[in-house]
């Protein structure tokens, strides 16, 4: 994975609760043995009507976006990794919520995706001040909006290290084997 | 010695290395379940590491989401919804050839959902710990395993180290009061404490669940309840293993025999919370007036009693799922008509889900324009249904019976909902889209949906007049 390196421009608003899985990437695209390519698939059925017809409505049709605000629990759902990947071949590198399903913030973190938990009462001025962008500076685990305003947020120091290196979580243990072993020796 | 709960015993038996700080805890997996939809990259990734799988004994491979539920045709050939899905599964045999990996191929004895296969075949045991790419793998909790769905670049980790970085999740005692009425079952248990604890009241924690009314399910039941942790966001639900979880298990074929049998089960007796254990979190659900339970919106927290009316949407959010769903606020949710019938999934499509709905359908008709699929678990539950009859009492009712696969729960093998069309469903999830475009799905009990079956519309089967 390549390392995170700064990231700053506009945001994209989903403010709705709940987002899961299968509407982040449908499970009919899930038939694939890849993980390239998947972008186009990214909330395939909310970017486009019942005859393919393109949303216009819908945010992610109206530019292109890095950071990603959305609601409550975003990611809930199935494990699927590919939810991950086809956000981030979608363009998208950061998501910021109130609050990550267990599962996607795991799988978002091991790919290069950073997954930001803030309070409701930071999220909400996210929300209302939409038009503005926001800088997302990873290793003072801050986020900046224009008015020079910041806020800090939480992230497992393994994460942060493996995503500001972009090192594989693989090749980490890899490295404990030898322990591996003696563990089935005595079990 | 420090009292420990359940999940403590679990997770420090399992360490290879402490987490500091800086660094998640390695943990040990001791089964690692593989199936076609989230292997192909992480065996992709393997080769391009030049990565061996390291455990192949500790791994079991089947086919479940991209099969077909349609048995071969009059050339031998089963139907697959397209050439992507075939060549998934083929991937799969040829990953399983390539590296000694145990396959339960299409229409072989113990082919079936992941979940239902392990337990089936006695590889889950308790103690275990279990992970699947699949956040189902939670069904395998209720044998007092630790058991979570993973993402796939995690199904190389365990493939090539047989370990996972792991930080420690928080612990939920879910403690259930009281006994549940007759005309109740597992299913609306389960969805009665989706309800309560909503559909990230879970998040970060690993669940146990508690109490007499949990002691008294079977296993099959307790997988039920296990199996929709993850609908309340917890990645893992754990019960203690007890005489039935051990009645269940014996004399399975991957289940230890002889001296190790007896062996296993006095390790297995110490799996349980000690009395002074502290939970993060306990909380309390009183279970002594359930009822049948169903879901009117677009997750698995919007449920509501079969008796009561569709509640006032309380958020945007939720005035989008009853828009969605082509249903009003205040009205009864009974009564409410319906297209298409769906039995089975990991949550409900064991042997006794299937008899339970065909103690509905026995000697009926299903309602007129009413689309019914019952697909079985395994192809182990297929043929004990087919042994018993049951599989005619489907086929009498005007019901398609159908061959092992996920088929309609996720609607990957060309099982579907069209748009706008509702389904009463045993399944675990009603996401928009969840069983096809477009398609609005209630989730309810294998009873409920059987009744429902032949009315034509979502029935309350305490007041059902063939009952």
């Amino acid at each position: 994975m390549r390392p995170f390196t700064q990231v700053k421009g506009p945001y994209a608003v989903i403010p709705n609760e709940n987002i899961d899985t299968d509407q982040i990437i449908p499970a009919r695209f899930l038939k694939t043995t890849e993980r390239e390519g998947l972008g186009r698939y990214a909330f395939y059925d909310w970017r486009y009507g019942p005859k393919g017809e393109s949303n216009s409505d819908f945010i992610l049709n109206q530019g292109t976006y890095e950071i990603l605000v959305a609601g409550e629990n975003f990611g809930c759902g199935s494990s699927r990794e590919h939810a991950a990947w086809a956000l981030l071949d979608a363009g998208i590198r950061v998501v910021i919520s109130t609050s990550i399903a267990d599962i996607f913030k795991s799988n978002a973190l091991r790919n290069g995706l950073l997954v930001c938990q803030v309070s409701r009462a930071f999220h909400q001025y996210l929300v209302n001040a939409r038009d503005q962008g926001l800088e997302v500076d990873l290793p003072r685990q801050r986020l900046l909006v224009p008015n020079g305003k910041h806020i800090n947020f939480e992230l497992d120091p393994f994460a942060k290290r493996c995503l500001l290196k972009g090192f594989d979580q693989m090749d980490a243990l890899m490295d404990y084997l030898n322990q591996v072993e003696e563990y089935e020796e005595q079990h | 010695m420090q009292p420990k709960t359940l999940f403590d015993k679990l997770w420090d038996d399992h360490l290879v290395v402490s987490e500091t700080e800086g660094q998640p805890a390695v943990l040990y997996i001791d089964l690692h379940l593989i199936h076609e939809v989230t292997s192909p990259q992480a065996f992709s990734l393997l080769a391009e590491k030049g990565i061996d799988v390291r455990r192949p004994d500790k791994t079991w491979a089947t086919m479940d989401h991209s099969v077909p539920s349609l048995g071969p045709d009059s050339s031998k050939v089963r139907p697959f919804v397209d050439d992507e899905a075939r060549e998934q599964v083929e991937t799969l045999i040829s990953n399983c050839r390539k590296y000694g990996i145990p396959l339960s191929q299409m229409g072989e004895k113990n082919q079936g959902i992941v979940h239902v296969i392990g337990p089936e075949m006695g590889l889950t045991t308790p103690g275990k710990t279990v992970v699947c790419g699949d956040s189902h793998t939670s069904t395998h909790g209720a044998f007092g395993c630790l058991a979570f769905g993973i993402g796939t670049s995690e199904v190389a980790q365990v493939l090539g180290t047989q370990c996972l970085f792991q930080r420690k999740p928080k612990s939920m005692a879910v403690e259930f009061a009281g006994i549940p009425p007759e005309g109740t079952s597992a299913k609306d248990l389960v969805l009665f404490m989706i309800q309560q604890l909503g559909i990230g009241g879970g998040t970060g924690y690993v669940l146990e669940y508690r109490g007499e009314a949990i002691r008294r399910l079977s296993m099959e039941e307790r997988m039920t309840v296990c199996n929709m942790s993850i609908e309340a966001g917890a990645r893992a639900g754990l019960i203690a293993p007890d005489e039935t979880t051990f009645d269940y298990l014996k004399g399975r074929e991957h289940a230890p025999k002889g001296k190790d049998w007896e062996r296993s089960i006095a390790q297995w007796g110490n799996l349980k919370t000690d009395a002074e254990a502290e939970f993060d979190q306990v909380v309390h659900l009183d279970v002594s007036s359930l009822t049948p339970m169903v879901t009117w919106g677009t997750n698995p927290e919007m449920v509501v009693s079969i008796g009561n009316s569709i509640p006032e949407p309380k958020s945007e959010s939720e005035w989008k799922a009853l828009e969605y769903m082509g249903l009003e606020a205040r009205k009864p949710i009974v009564g409410q008509k319906i297209d298409v019938v769906f039995i089975g999934s990991c949550t409900n499509s064991r042997l006794s889900d299937l008899r339970e709905a065909a103690r509905y359908l026995r000697g009926r008709r299903v309602a007129q324009g009413v689309r019914v699929l019952v697909v079985p678990g395994s192809v182990e539950v297929k043929h004990q249904a087919e042994a018993e009859g049951l599989d005619r009492v489907f086929r009498d009712a005007g019901a398609h019976w159908r061959e092992p696969s996920c088929s309609m729960c996720i609607a990957m093998n060309g099982d579907r909902l069209e748009p706008g069309e509702w389904a009463v469903s045993t399944s675990n999830r009603n996401f928009e889209g969840r069983q096809g475009k477009g398609g609005r799905t209630i989730l309810a009990s294998p009873a409920t949906a059987a009744a429902s079956a032949v009315e034509g519309c979502l029935t309350d089967i305490r007041e059902w007049r063939f009952v």
